[in-house]
């Protein structure tokens, strides 16, 4: 079956004073209907990018510089201004990090889903605030008919990313991207919202992209995922295989960073430190040609230096990796 | 992850225990607090009412010759008669209906231009903001009596003209204030989350980011009725009045010349303007009072 989204050679730069600088290099991925690919890695590698360029939602001054982005075959970046307010928020929706600023203040929660649903399914004011009490219900919220005529500061961060959950799934789309739809909320209440997006991809088979530094979420939520380093993706594969046999020195690294994976959530809490990763993401524009892990690789050698980051090698039907030594490494 | 124990618990948010109250409910209700806002408001409800209803109370017409020039404030006539012997009270209950609906629709025509032209420029940014800024710093930078008195003189000394020049010189400070509002809202999280629901800039425009950039705008539209309502008495003053209908400014420009001798010819629809203007600028300190703790609340 083809998959719902099909990321393909994804290059993105920034139009900047001291000329155009690559963010993003040739990013492919795809997610299939009903299954969930995580995009991780630290901050500023690249992941929102990865997100807002599927979206068609870049910032001002950042241009698709190549690649592709199949949204059920068609083609997002070449779509009319037109079709593309037809795809977002019906076939492709978003949800942001930030529930507390993501939603309008003026307007009531039922207002604001039922919007959606006004202007994808062409439903009356009354109507689409009917239906949104069912949305309500079905990411939970309690007294959900009383909520639906409360305002966002009424709400709860974790209820108002009920809310923006309900939203996002209002119009049923094929691509849900969760952009660290958790980071803003508390510890019990992540696990609850991770929950319930597992829960409603069961019943709605949307395909999800999520972006989170959670690697336990990972584990748990993600059938695939993508590890991106500087704006460059440098492992991908199986959730199960990468997290079990990470390949790339960085992915070994983040994996070292959370030592109680393997011993399930219940020692979630635990913070003990084997490994840190030493030194810092190279920033925009201070990437070279070479392998982007370099500076900081313990394994690095001379032909890391002397080569160009080293092509994703599929390494079996599960996992492929960008390092030239990853058959030592990890053999 | 099997947290799911007592989620209700978790979240705290209290029901709405009355039916939620709307943002602008609110604001009314905060409104109501400011002294400063509700004196203004009596004052100016108090000023209509009595151009609105003064006539049929008061039945000399502001026009007439009803006595002899120069009558001072007495039994003849209440607040005394101009150099021509035109009633001074119904001067000033005919007047404000005038003055008051100059500066009503110029306060109108200078909100509706400003906030067009600075919610373009601020939502849109790139070149057509770099035009409507350079548009509205042309705007600015010319000395707007002038300006309007060369309108006035050019189309005519009539009630309409003056009303629109006012209009036409008056907007940039709206314009500015539109555009700063847009700049700082058109990236914030809820326009970006409803552009990905699937919004046109159509609606981002007016439905998503104006209404939010509303409580400023209403502050400047308040004030630029009295401004509007200083503007039509400078231009009066000058004597680029409409002779034809009786204003504040209007009696005030006729009887300059007098006031010496005939104090009241002119103290009189002075205080009026005075008045009026000192109304509305507190209404105006009253919604910013309602706006400001709520913006802060809101964070
Ligand atoms: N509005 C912007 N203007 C300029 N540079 C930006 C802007 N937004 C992001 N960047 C840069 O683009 C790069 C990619 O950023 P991106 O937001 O995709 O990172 P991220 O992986 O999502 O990180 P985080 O985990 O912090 O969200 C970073 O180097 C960042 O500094
Ligand atoms: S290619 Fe070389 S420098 Fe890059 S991660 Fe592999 S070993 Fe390290
Ligand atoms: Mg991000």
């Amino acid at each position: 079956m083809s998959p719902v989204l099909s990321v393909q050679n994804l290059s993105v730069a920034m139009k900047g004073a001291s000329g155009i600088v690559p963010v993003l290099e040739h990013l492919s991925f795809d997610v299939a209907q009903g299954k969930t690919m995580a995009l991780v890695g630290e901050s500023g590698c690249g992941k929102s990018m990865t997100a807002l360029a599927i979206m068609r939602l870049l910032p001002e001054d950042f241009v698709v510089t190549s690649g592709r982005v199949l949204l059920d075959g068609e083609n997002v970046l070449a779509a009319a201004p037109q079709a593309l307010r037809g795809l977002r928020g019906n076939k492709m929706s978003m949800i942001f990090q930030e529930p507390m600023t993501a939603l309008n203040p003026l307007y009531t929660v039922g207002d604001q889903i039922g919007e959606v649903l006004r202007q994808h399914r062409g439903l009356g004011r009354r109507d689409a605030t009917e239906q949104a009490i069912g949305f309500l219900k079905a990411v939970q919220i309690p007294a959900a008919e009383a909520r639906v005529h409360a305002y966002p500061h009424q709400l709860s961060g974790g209820m108002r990313q009920r809310v923006m959950i309900a939203m996002a799934l209002a119009c049923k789309p094929k691509l849900l991207i969760a952009d660290e739809p958790t980071t803003a909320l508390d510890v019990t209440v992540q696990a609850q919202i991770f929950d319930l997006l597992s829960e409603l991809q069961d019943d709605t088979d949307t395909a999800i992209v999520l972006i989170t530094h959670d690697l336990g979420a990972v584990a748990e939520l993600a059938d695939d995922v993508a590890v991106l380093y500087a704006g460059r993706c440098i492992e991908k594969g199986s959730s199960q295989e990468v997290i079990a046999h990470a390949r790339h020195p960085y992915t070994r690294g983040l994996m070292a960073c959370v030592p109680h994976l393997h011993l399930g959530p219940a020692a979630a809490n635990v913070q003990r430190e084997l490994e840190e990763i030493p030194g810092m993401v190279p920033p925009l524009g201070a990437r070279g040609a070479e392998c982007a892990f370099l500076p900081r690789c313990a394994f690095a050698i001379d032909v890391c230096r002397a080569q160009p980051q080293p092509p994703l090698d599929v390494v079996d039907a599960h996992a492929a990796v960008s390092c030239w030594r990853h058959r030592e490494i990890a053999p | 992850m099997s947290t799911m124990e007592a989620p209700r618990a978790r979240e705290p948010s209290a029901l709405p225990s009355r039916p939620a109250a709307s943002p602008l409910a609110a604001m009314l209700r905060q409104f109501g607090r400011s002294p400063a806002g509700v004196i203004g408001a009596i004052v100016l409800l108090a000023l209509v009412l009595i151009t609105l209803l003064g006539p049929t109370f008061y039945g000399i017409d502001p026009l007439d010759l009803a006595g002899a020039p120069f009558t001072p404030p007495g039994a003849d006539a209440w607040l005394g008669t101009d150099y021509l012997g035109r009633d001074i009270l119904a001067g000033l209950i005919y007047g404000g209906r005038a003055t008051l609906t100059v500066g009503g629709v110029a306060a109108v025509i200078t909100i509706v231009i400003g906030v067009t032209v600075g919610a373009l420029a601020g939502f849109f940014g790139g070149a057509v903001d770099t035009a409507l800024v350079k548009l509205t710093e042309f705007f600015q930078i010319l000395p707007s009596l002038l300006f309007a008195m060369v309108l006035v003189t050019l189309f005519g000394q009539t009630l309409t003209t003056i009303t629109i020049a006012i209009g036409v010189v008056s907007w940039p400070t709206a314009a500015r204030l539109t555009r700063a509002e847009f700049l700082r809202l058109r990236n914030l999280d809820f326009v970006k989350a409803s552009r990905a629901a699937g919004a046109g800039n159509g609606h981002l425009i007016l439905r998503v980011v104006l209404p939010n950039a509303l409580p400023p705008i209403i502050v400047s539209a308040t004030l630029a009725i009295g401004v509007a309502i200083l503007f039509e008495g400078g231009l009066s003053f000058l004597g680029l009045g409409d002779p034809n209908t009786m204003s504040w400014g209007l009696m005030i420009g006729q009887n300059r010349n007098y006031v010496l001798d005939s104090w009241w010819t002119v103290t009189f629809p002075g205080a009026a303007i005075f008045i009026a203007v000192l109304a509305i600028s507190l209404i105006g300190d009253g919604i910013n009072d309602a706006i400001n703790p709520r913006l802060r609340k809101r964070g």
